[in-house]
């Protein structure tokens, strides 16, 4: 069995996803003793192509067109490339991007397609393990088709190693310029005041804190710590606190010595986001996957907890 | 501007509940409109609200979900489409090719200007569908989207991962998938809420919508559904607040990051 990776990368970057990918991928072909091909689209390819050259690849397609991702040139590209590799799966990161194009592949050529995969195996079909409902469950997924889309979850593989020894092959890809209907014009990088990356203490809110005024409680708590109040999405989406306070996927990644989750319930999009040295969770839901992640933790209600804690904080 | 918007109804499991075979049964899930929808909901009133227009909304799902579809209805949405069979009842999921090629057929019928989707559905959460349905219109589409201006075409910002935005103008007719953040959706009145329980959901089976069955047949088989194995090792404290809150007080002295 074949397998096809598409690479990722942004703003003259391979992104890190990419090097994950190719772990699941080898993976999945070690288990039919088949192929590893990757594909790598648009951009600086041979600086790209150099660093997913890894142990085990077998050929690099490149496609030389234009710099950044553009979903449509992609759609083409990737469907064109899986025409002539004719892989079992073609695998993408469950990334933005990622989900930006691949839906359309799966559509276009009429394969199924499965998103945020936590694990894959292939025995006479593939089966993917994925989560459902906030990471509370888990499914598995029988796709008994010659052929299938997946993307992987960012962080679930480790980053493939080695340098391998891979056919470099350029792929002419036929990229019909009208069936391009999205122009990138820019980017734009999301600033603020206050750089949560830079606090050794941060005291982050979740949307189990109900209201803006319920917020006085976790205030006090982060000033008894001397700590910077950050906060999950939904508190951001309010409007309770600035975008520049948003710990995650799309907001900041933080390392502080000290992180405590108040009222978050831990979906990947969240916990993607901290690098703690310490790990306190307080949720009145034990099986919330905060505590998945959490060194220490408290499943009981915020709105006693922390209060109680600010309380002995201050007094000792 | 006609504007369609997919909604769906998310469910979330309860503090306890037990899984049965491949099912969790009802009584551990609370429903509510998913919360990408409501914020692609309230984009689309908005637009027609300053500009004119119509706003229409399209969900697959049986009878039970038209609670969630008359809250989009008591949220600004003029019309509802809700589609389901026996055919689409049989199904093991619905993955993001089913749903697209369903709710394309409901485009067709109602032809909008533009499609408006949320992100991904909160609990199976794919995120595929919205690009999966431009794709069967053979339409332009823009996903994640936090920041809309429409002219000819539509100027759009996707929001990428760490704090970084995507400048795009996407062509018309499109499918967008709206992030949330983008506005704040509204809370109904009790008048539209009285409203929407008594307007008209318009019911529509496959048939009617000139598909056939062999459309819809997913080559996806659900074989497992369990509650993941804890990895964690958290150590949790037990007892009133207090206890509690002295024992992470400790904690945290330990860290040595009160100075
Ligand atoms: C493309 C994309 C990017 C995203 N980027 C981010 C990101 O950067 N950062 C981010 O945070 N999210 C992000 N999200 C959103 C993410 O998927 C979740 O929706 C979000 O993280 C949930 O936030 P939450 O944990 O605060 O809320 P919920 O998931 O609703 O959790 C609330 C928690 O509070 C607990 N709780 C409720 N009441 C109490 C109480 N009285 N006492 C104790 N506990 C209580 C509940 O048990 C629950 O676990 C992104 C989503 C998408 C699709
Ligand atoms: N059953 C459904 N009925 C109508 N729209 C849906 C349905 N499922 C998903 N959608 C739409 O597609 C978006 C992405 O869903 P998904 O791909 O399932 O994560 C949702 O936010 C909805 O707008």
């Amino acid at each position: 069995m074949t397998v096809l990776a598409i690479a990722e990368h942004r703003r003259g970057e391979l992104r890190e996803v990419s090097l994950e990918l190719l772990a699941a991928s080898r993976k999945l072909a070690d288990a039919t003793d088949g192929g590893l091909h990757v594909g790598v689209v648009s951009g600086d390819i041979e600086r790209y192509t150099e660093r997913l050259n890894r142990e085990d690849v077998d050929v690099v397609h490149t496609v030389a067109y234009g710099e950044e991702f553009n979903h449509d040139v992609y759609t083409q590209a990737v469907t064109q490339l899986v025409e002539a590799v004719e892989p079992t799966v073609v695998l993408a990161p469950n990334t933005v991007n990622g989900l930006d194009y691949l839906p359309a592949v799966a559509e276009r050529l009429d394969i199924p397609i499965v998103t945020d995969a936590t694990e894959l195996s292939y025995d006479e079909h593939l089966t993917v393990t994925r989560e459902l409902y906030g990471g509370k469950v888990e499914t598995t997924l029988d796709i008994d088709t010659q052929q299938a889309a997946v993307t992987i979850r960012p962080g679930s593989w480790p980053r493939a190693g080695g340098t391998g020894d891979a056919e470099i092959s350029a792929f002419d890809a036929r990229i019909d310029e009208s069936a391009v209907r999205s122009t990138v014009t820019g980017f734009q990088e999301i600033g603020g005041e206050v750089d949560i990356a830079e606090a050794d203490v941060l005291v982050a809110v979740g949307r189990g804190i109900e209201s803006e005024d319920n917020l006085e409680i976790v205030r006090d708590l982060a000033d008894a710590l001397d700590a910077t109040l950050a906060a999950s999405r939904p508190v951001i989406d309010n409007g309770w606190l600035p975008a520049d306070r948003q710990v995650g996927q799309s907001g900041k990644t933080v390392s502080p010595e000290l992180y405590i989750a108040v009222g978050i319930s831990g979906t990947v999009q969240h916990v993607s986001g901290v690098r703690a040295e310490t790990f306190i969770a307080i949720n009145d839901d034990p099986n919330a996957p905060i505590f998945e992640v959490a060194d220490y933790g408290v499943v009981d209600d915020l709105f006693e907890v922390v209060p109680a804690l600010t309380e002995q904080l201050t007094r000792s | 501007m006609k504007i369609l918007v997919t909604i769906t109804e998310t469910e979330s499991v309860d503090t306890v509940f037990e899984i049965d075979g491949l099912e969790i049964d009802s009584r551990y899930l609370s429903t509510d409109l998913n919360e990408w929808d409501a914020y692609a909901l309230e984009e689309a009133v908005q637009i027609a609200e300053d500009g004119g227009g119509e706003v229409v909304t399209a969900t697959i799902g049986p009878e039970g979900v038209e609670g969630t579809v008359r809250q989009a209805l008591a949220k600004g949405a003029d019309r509802a489409i809700r589609v389901w069979d026996e055919e689409l009842a049989a199904l093991d999921i619905l993955d993001p090719l089913t749903k697209a090629t369903v709710l394309g057929a409901v485009v067709d019928a109602e032809q909008p200007d533009l499609v408006f989707t949320g992100v991904q559905s909160g609990d199976d959460v794919f995120g595929a569908t919205p690009v999966a349905l431009a794709s069967t219109l053979g339409w332009a589409w823009g996903t994640v989207v936090n920041d809309l201006q429409i002219d000819e075409v539509a100027h759009v910002h996707r929001e990428l991962e760490g704090n970084l935005e995507e400048l795009t103008d996407v062509e018309r007719p499109a499918v967008l998938s709206i992030q949330t953040g983008i506005n704040q959706p509204r809370h109904a009145s009790l008048r539209d809420i009285t409203r929407a329980q008594q307007a008209e959901i318009d019911t529509r089976s496959l048939a009617d919508l000139d598909l056939d069955v062999d459309a819809i047949a997913s080559p996806i088989e659900q074989t497992d559904l369990y509650e993941p194995e804890s990895e964690g090792e958290a150590t949790i404290y037990e007892g009133s607040p207090e206890e509690t809150a002295t024992e992470l007080a400790a904690v945290i002295e330990e860290t040595g990051v009160i100075r």
